[in-house]
Parts: structure tokens; sequence; C-alpha cells
């Protein structure tokens, strides 16, 4: 009796102590799953939080007098002349007339900064489409210059001695007044997404980057699904079994996976650039090096792709007198394909976030004009994010975090995709 | 003819032939009969042509036009005066690209130096013979393989198994891009490798301590000579890959075995995808993260607990990794885990084991070669990431494991000396590609080994 007692109580004292511990292994668990969600989350809420105000941008409105005599020009010049007329002076000579008191040289720059420098090109744009307002005095909304853009947007604090702000006090009773008069708007920034990459922020465009980046990815699909898919079918239909060839191609397959992104970049550099002679800086040669990157990918995925379409289908076209190329054609590829559509989605995603390789192969250079195509100099997405966050202007951070909201709105939207196509397409034989 | 008009023409040229051969394999087998007395299909016979006319002239075309710059150029330095000829190759190099950019301006006759305007013409001329001569090839070897496949057609001519032939042989060069590909990186990095250590010594660069990749601009520099020890380099590398694994193997094995042991099918069907988020946001943005939120924060921390920390820690850049590598592992390991046979499960829980005994007891020792795969992967993946490190690592080469200061890891190193200016000569420049090989050879070494320990692990239980 004793010893019957003895044996459960010990297992019941010990049963609470392992139930115990089975909460606790069970809660560590859930809180490491937690854990990772609150990264992803304290991530994507610093992005947005950073990101959201640069898709507004502050205007001013002057009121410019076209003056012809400092232009020098009239209205029946040509349009040389127009063209090339010294349009700085009038707004200078406007942002003066408002705010007389400004003195010194310094003060002086400081007023003319208030607008950004692509003032003078808008106005200049207007006249020669119009040179009928020369003489004229016209209102113009004009892009502010970064600093007052990132004060209007609250990121400057009034209360801070002067000598701690970008902002100094003449600059605030500027902008003071010019609220007072309604003169300064925030507006949505169209200028993000229509121009191209620039060296002032309120400038700078993302059209540049997606544009190059469209191009890269072009050649990549171009060169890499052909070859992903054929190698695919080759390996799963048409190699051979226990070929010293085919296990090498496939060890290469699973190790070039595995391979750090940066060496694809000096495999460009090596081969593509100095060997082949291929035009640094392109969207050819990106694609070129990104299309080996995403092989393996594309590859593995399709590969499980063909594995998935049930033996009876094809064996079925055999025996009604399909050749074996004529099955693959006509039967497992287009079988396989949403899974292989979905695998190459996947690995452009990956291509289209990749930065490592292509700074090896001069796709960092600024370039300011939007590529026309593929042998254009042209930088892509995520390196237009790597180039504005190592800008010191206050501005460029906001705008950094605004591109990497762009850049990854394409790749939910890819990603999105490929979910669909699996949903809508997938089969289970 | 420009690259892109030579194409297209000789993109419709296929399209043409390939109906002309279908034609002419009807015509051949007479109207009345249909095709029963042909061996393939029509369309295989245009096919056939099309092959004919496409494969030798687009072989030719491509060779051209890869060889196509060389030969120009050594013409070129060929028809210079033998006083320019005797210069050294560098120079001679430099020469050329001048003679290029001036043939690609423009305006040749704004050059003021006589030699180089000549040579300029000469270079051009070059290209219109070369671009002319490759027009007319191409085109006259396309024809050729018209005609011939023309005179092929015969209603017994084993048209699809010739195609067929062709398209089985395009897959096997498809599929051996794949070695090509590995044999290239192997190439560059290793010739580029070799020159570098011609320059400095193996055993300095293997062991020692002091890396400050200057090199002299003139001969009479002080200080110019520069000092390749790689070793704190692999330190740092080392020391943020291995923060990263600390954060990311315990967050990331745990997850797997909630998700695979306790969780709901609701929950696993939500939260396996929103893990697999992680791995798919670009490390750029990472990189961003860690130099804009976590280095600061960590560093007013360190601040308020009066220890200070570097604004490049390598704990930022480990952190933010460790986040980024949390899914690889929690993913591998959720295979491996699920893989454990249900039967070993089942006489665990049959001994009277409760969950967590059966997960630490006989699910993860059986799991745990797997496991240690996917942890040699991830840390191969760690390795060689280079974003997160050239946004929010060092630059100066610092030898300590102290995950408070700054280090310097291999890849920052790589991207540092190669996107400056570039003179592809110097040790410097070379430097780069020796580190590249060492990056590739370790996680080449890893990733053998991971895949090695999982098949095998694979093969225990099936």
């Amino acid at each position: 009796m004793n010893s019957t007692i003895t044996s459960t109580q010990i297992i019941q004292a010990s049963l609470r102590k392992r139930y115990a511990k089975e909460r606790r292994f069970r809660f560590f668990g859930l809180l490491s799953i937690l854990i990772s969600f609150a990264f992803l989350i304290v991530l994507l809420f610093t992005i947005i939080s950073k990101g959201l105000p640069a898709f507004q941008q502050t205007y001013i409105k002057l009121d410019v007098t076209i003056d012809e005599t400092i232009l020098g020009v009239t209205k029946d010049s040509e349009h040389n002349a127009l063209y090339s007329a010294s349009y700085n002076k009038v707004i200078k000579q406007t942002l003066t007339t408002m705010f007389p008191d400004a003195s010194g040289r310094k003060q002086k720059r400081a007023l003319k900064n208030l607008v950004s420098s692509s003032a003078a090109y808008d106005l200049r744009d207007a006249v020669v489409a119009d040179p009928s307002l020369l003489g004229t005095t016209q209102s113009f909304w004009f892009l502010a210059k970064d600093d007052v853009d990132v004060f209007m947007k609250g990121k400057i604090d009034r209360s801070l001695p002067e000598t701690e702000r970008r902002i100094k006090d003449y600059q605030l009773s500027w902008i003071d007044a010019l609220l007072a008069e309604d003169r300064l708007e925030k507006r949505f920034n169209t200028v993000l997404f229509t121009a191209g990459d620039s060296r002032e922020p309120e400038q700078a465009g993302m059209k540049g980057a997606i544009m190059g980046s469209l191009y890269t990815m072009i050649i990549t699909l171009l060169i890499s699904f052909p070859i992903a898919v054929a190698s695919a079918a080759y390996l799963e239909e048409f190699a051979p079994q226990n070929n010293r060839w085919v296990d090498i191609i496939e060890i290469n397959i699973n190790n070039l996976a595995a391979v750090p992104s940066i060496v694809f970049g000096l495999l460009g550099l090596a081969v593509y650039i100095n060997f082949f002679g291929v035009p640094r800086s392109t969207p050819l040669l990106g694609g070129l090096v990104l299309a080996l990157m995403t092989l393996p990918t594309i590859i593995i995925a399709s590969r499980a792709a063909i594995k998935a379409v049930p033996p009876s289908i094809k064996e079925a076209a055999v025996g009604l007198g399909a050749s074996p190329v004529q099955t693959l054609f006509h039967h497992t590829l287009p079988l396989a394909m949403p899974g292989i559509l979905t695998g190459t989605i996947i690995g452009m995603a990956q291509a289209l976030g990749e930065t490592a390789p292509l700074l090896m192969i001069g796709m960092v250079a600024f370039v300011a004009e939007v590529p026309q195509g593929f042998l254009d100099p042209a930088t892509v997405m995520p390196v237009q994010v790597y180039l504005w966050s190592d800008s010191p202007e206050r501005a460029f951070t906001e705008r950094t975090s605004a591109a990497i909201m762009i850049l990854l709105a394409f790749l939910v939207v890819m990603n999105l995709l490929a979910i669909m196509l699996r949903k809508k397409f997938e089969r289970r034989w | 003819m420009p690259l892109n008009t030579i194409l297209l023409t000789l993109f419709a040229l296929l399209i043409f032939s390939y109906f002309i051969g279908r034609k002419r394999s009807l015509t051949l087998s007479g109207t009345g009969k249909g095709t029963t007395n042909l061996h393939s299909l029509p369309s295989y016979y245009g096919y056939m042509v099309a092959i004919w006319v496409g494969v030798p002239a687009l072989i030719i075309l491509t060779l051209w036009s890869a060889f196509n710059g060389s030969v120009v150029s050594s013409l070129t330095i060929a028809g210079l005066p033998d006083s320019i000829q005797i210069q050294s190759q560098d120079a001679l190099s430099l020469m050329m690209n001048e003679i290029q950019n001036i043939a690609a301006s423009g305006n040749i006759d704004a050059e003021p130096n006589p030699v180089k305007r000549d040579a300029a013409r000469h270079y051009l001329q070059l290209q219109g013979i070369s671009t002319l001569a490759k027009t007319v090839i191409v085109f006259a070897i396309a024809l050729l393989g018209l005609a011939w496949g023309i005179r092929k057609i015969k209603p017994d001519v084993q048209a699809r198994n010739t195609v067929e032939r062709v398209i089985r042989f395009t897959m096997i060069l498809c599929a051996s891009i794949a070695v090509l590909t590995t044999a290239g990186i192997v190439m560059s990095v290793l010739f580029e490798s070799l020159r570098f250590f011609g320059d400095v010594p193996p055993s300095e660069f293997l062991f020692g301590t002091h890396w400050s990749p200057q090199t002299a601009i003139r001969e009479d520099q002080i200080g110019g000579s520069g000092s390749f020890g790689a070793i704190p380099l692999f330190v740092g590398t080392l020391l943020i890959s291995f923060l990263a694994l600390l954060i990311a193997v315990p967050l990331g094995l745990m997850s797997a075995i909630y998700l695979s042991e306790y969780a709901g099918s609701r929950f696993r069907a939500v939260a396996k995808p929103t893990l697999e988020i992680l791995a798919g946001i670009p490390t750029v943005v990472y990189g961003f993260f860690a130099a804009i939120t976590v280095a600061p924060f960590l560093r007013d921390l360190g601040e308020s607990f009066g220890l200070s920390v570097a604004s490049e820690s390598a704990l930022a850049a480990g952190l933010v990794m460790g986040i980024m590598i949390i899914p690889f592992i929690s993913s591998l390991s959720d295979d491996v885990l699920s893989a454990v046979p249900k039967a070993m499960r089942d006489a665990s829980f049959g001994m009277g084991a409760t969950r967590s005994e059966t997960i630490r007891q006989v699910i993860i020792p059986a799991a745990l070669p797997g496991i240690v795969g996917g942890i040699l992967l991830a840390a191969s993946r760690a390795i060689g990431e280079t974003m997160i490190v050239v946004m929010a690592a060092g630059l100066s080469a610092n030898l300590t494991i102290n995950p408070l200061e700054a280090v310097t890891t291999v890849t920052v190193q790589i991207v540092t000396l190669l996107t400056g200016d570039q003179e592809f000569d110097s040790p410097k420049t070379l430097a780069a590609f020796a580190l590249a090989l060492g990056l590739f050879v370790i996680t080449l070494l890893l990733n053998v080994v991971a895949l090695h320990i999982i098949r095998k692990y694979r093969e225990q239980y099936e």
C-alpha cells in the first residue's frame, strides 16, 4: 500500500512541474513567433512612418513679374534667345521685392533658396510656350527648396536655439509671411514619380530607377526563363540516370543557389565587362548578371512543377504515338506552366530587390536622365534606395523611405500575382 | 547594318523560311494524297528549314560580335606609328581608349593630335568594314542555309527526328549553363586572385592582421604601401554572422517547433507566410533599417547604461541580419521536424511523455542533423550578405570581438574596393577578387557540408 501511494505521489508531484514546463515551452514557441512578427511590424512601421510625408511636397506661390529688361528678350525674340535667357534673375528679383529686408550675401542666398532651382526652368518653359507672358505678372506655383519642405512637415523644431537649427530666424520670418498669405501649400508629390534622380532632394524622383528596373527585368526574364525551363525539362524528362555530367549539373545548380550575390557581380565585372565588353552601368549588363542569379530559383521551381505532372498523362500521350519531345511541349509543359510561372515571378521578385551585384558593375553611378533603352546608363530601384540613403540631406531620408515603399509595393504586387496564379491554376491530381 | 536590324531581319527570314519549308513539303507530298506519304508533319519540315537558316547564322553573328572589339582594337594599334607601338601595354590600352572616345564623339577634326586623329579615322574605317562584312557574311550563310534546307526536303526525310535532336541538344546546352556559370565564377575570381598573389604573398593575406589597402599612386609616396592582412575582415564577418545566428537560431527554431507541433492549421496558415515575408524583403531595406533605426537606438540604449556603443556597431548589423535569416532557419527546421516519422512521436506519447518532452528528447535529437544543416545554410547566407553590412557596419578594419565596436566585413571591403575609381591592375582592386575567392570557398564548403548532412538525414527516414 505504502509503496503504490508513493509512486503515484511522486508522479503527481512531478506532473505539476512537467505540465508547467510544458506550458513554458509552448509559451516560448509562441513568443518567438510573436517576436519575429514584432520585428516585421516595427520594420514596416518605421519605413512607412518615415516615408509617408515624402508623398507630399511643398510648393510656393510667387507672383512673378516677367520683366523683359531683366531677361533681355522681347516677344519677338527667337526661340533660342527665349530659351537661354536668365530666368533665375527674374525669380531673384521677385523674391527681393517680396522681402526687401534681406541684407548681406548670406541672407540673399538664403532668400533665393526658398524656391528650388527648378523654378527658373518652370518659368522658362512657361515663357517659351507662350511668349505673350513677357511683361506681365503671373502667379506660379514653384517647388520649394528641401529645407522649407522639411520645415513645413514639422521636422524642424522652432524652439531650438537658432544655432542648432537648419533654418535661421530670418528664414522663419519669411516662411511665416508666406504662410500668412497662403503662399505655401503641400500637394501630392508628382515629382517623385515623374522625375529622374537629382542632387536636389526636392527635384529627385524615382522614374529613372523604375524604368531602369523595368529594362533590367525584361532582360533578366528573356534570358533566364527559356534557359531555366529548358534545363528543368531536360533534367526531369530526358536526363539519363547515373550520368556523371547530369550529376555535375545538378550539384552546380544547388550550389549556385547559395553563392553570395556579390560574387555574381564580380563575375559580371570580370567576364561581361572586361572580357566581352558589355557596356558598364547598362540595364543589359544588369539583366545579364541577374539572369544568372535567378536561374537556379526558376530551375528548382520548374523542376518541382514538371515533376508534379502525373505520369499517366505522359504515358497516355506516348501511347497515342507522341514522341517524347511532343509529349513535353504538348502536355507536360502546358500543365506545369502555372507552377513554372509562379516560380518565375518569385525569382523575378528576388532579382528586383537585389542590390549587391549591381554595385559591382557600375549601376551605382549618378544618372539624372531617365533611361530610354537597354544600353543607356541606368540605375535600379534598390540601388536608388542605397544611393539616397547615403546622401546627407535630411530630405533624402524620407525620400529613401518612400523609395522603399514603392519598391515594396512592386514586390507585393508580384508576390500577390504569384499567389493568385497558384490558387487559380493549381491542380491536384 | 546595326545589330538590332540584323537580328530583326534574320527573325523575319526565319518565319519566312518556316512557311517556305512547310509549303514545299506539302507540294512534294502531292495534293491528292494528303500528308500520308510524308515522314513527319509538314510543320516539322518548316522548322527544319528554319533551323538551317537560323542556327549557323546566329553562331557566326555571336562569335563575330564577341570578338569584334578586340580584333578591331588590335588592328588599330597595329596601324599606329612604330614610336607608339613600343610603349607598354598599359599605355597602349589607354591610347586605345582615347581613340575610341574620339571616334565615338563624332567630331574627329576637333582632336589636336594628328596621330590620334588618324588612328580614330582608321578605327572608324575598320569598324565600318567589320560591320559590313558581318552583315554580308551572316546573310549569305542564312541564305545558303535556306537553299540547303529546301533542297533537303524529301518525303522520306525524318524531319521530326532532326528537329527533336536539335531541341534536345539545345536543352542540354541550357542545362549546362549552370556549370558554365560556376566555371566562370571560379575562373574570373581565381585568375585575378593569382595576379593579386603575385604582388602580395598569400601568407600575408591569410595571416596578416593589418588591413589598409592603399597603394602608392607615385613611386615616392610616403605611407603608400598597402597592407593586405585579411584576418580582421574574416573575424569581423564571423562576428557579425555569429551575432545574427545567436538571434536567428533560437527564434527560428522555436517558431518552427511551435508551428509544426503546437499551432492549429489556421494559425499555421497565417503565420507561416507572414514569417516568409521577412525573407522576401530586399536586403537594402534591412540595411536602411539597421543604419537609420537600429544603430541609433542601440547607441542611445548603450549610453543610458553607460556603455559606449559605436554608431556602426557589429551588434546593429548582426541583429538586423538575424531578423533577416529567421525565416530560413524556421522553414528549413519546419521541413526537417515534419519529416520525423509519426511512429517515433506516438511511441514517446505512449510512454507518457508530454509534448515538450517528446520534442526535446525524441524529435530534436532525431532531427538534429537536418537542423544543423539548416543552420549551416543560414550561416553561409549570413557570411555572404552584403547590403546590410555595407550600410550598417564600419569601413575600417578593426581586429576585435567586441560586438559594441565597429568592424568591417569581407563583403564591405569588396564593395568599397570596387566601387571607387577603377584601375584594374592595382593590388587594391585585385584584392577584392582575392577576398571574393575566400568568400566563395567558405560559402561553398558550408553549402556542400550542409546539403550532404541534410541528404544523409533524409535517407535515414525514407
